[in-house]
């Protein structure tokens, strides 16, 4: 996680087109300028960059889904609960799925995993549009390169990194 | 229609906290029922769970900026609900 970059996902571990998931990691860093004040003496990551961190892993898979076409905007949270704290240094899985894909929007079902156990997990919708300009497209493939986006291979469907 | 009408406006009701008997097949979804874009996406994301189908939302919103159709042909209760009859047949032909 890069937090003054806002870039809370580090790695794409899986992305499978036909079951419309993914699979991401996110190491929680040890030392922020954000745990002196959430909270002194007692660390934990936000909640709202958990939810942050789900919408992002969503948003690469409705990107890959698209065949990067399209760039999701978050709109909603339904349902997202946060059941247990999240520590600097946690390695946390950040999975997605497609729940639901509209016309012009999108739905995923999203999780963080630390060390099996669920500590939070919610509904996201997301707007659904053309990329804004080609300066953005460009950054966000950059990006997705960045996190190992199978960019090459969405043409096959289905896409692992072991 | 009348069990499309009834299915959607229950939908409506639920999603967006509307009292169900304000709904009326004459309502118009944004102007009469107040129903924003933000909330207009659960209750399509509903309605296309509900009858298997997708809604193409962004061509009927594409027709209207482009004044080839007016927000009453796909937003008026009525019009919704006829619409989605015609997606549920398409799906079924």
């Amino acid at each position: 996680m890069r937090f003054e970059y806002f870039q809370l996902i580090d790695r794409i571990v899986d992305l499978d087109l036909g079951n419309r998931t993914i699979r991401t990691q996110a190491s929680v860093p040890i030392a922020s300028t954000i745990f002196e004040g959430h909270f002194p003496g007692f660390p934990l990551m936000p909640g709202v960059l958990l939810l942050e961190s789900m919408a992002q892993a969503s948003g690469w898979l409705i990107i890959g889904v698209t065949g990067f076409s399209r760039m999701p905007f978050l709109a909603a949270f339904n349902q997202a609960k946060l059941r247990a704290f999240v520590k600097p240094g946690d390695t946390l899985e950040v999975a997605a799925a497609v729940n639901h894909e509209g016309s012009g929007f999108a739905r995923t079902k999203a999780e963080i995993r630390h060390d099996g156990k669920l500590v939070c997990n919610a509904e996201i919708t997301f707007r659904v549009v053309e990329f804004p300009n080609q300066e953005f497209r460009q950054h966000m493939e950059k990006a997705a390169a960045a996190l190992a986006f199978p960019m090459q291979q969405l043409a096959q469907g289905r896409v692992d990194h072991d | 229609m009348s069990s499309t009408f009834d299915a959607v406006a229950n939908i409506i009701a639920e999603t967006c906290d509307i009292p169900r008997e304000t709904i009326k097949p004459e309502s118009h979804a944004i102007n009469d029922l107040g129903i924003d874009s933000l909330d207009f996406l659960d209750v399509a994301f509903a309605i296309d769970k509900a009858f298997g189908i997708k809604m193409p939302l962004e061509q009927w919103t594409q027709e209207v900026n482009e004044g080839k159709a007016t927000t009453e042909q796909y937003f008026v209760m009525k019009n919704l609900c006829a619409h989605i009859d015609g997606l549920v047949a398409a799906k079924g032909a």
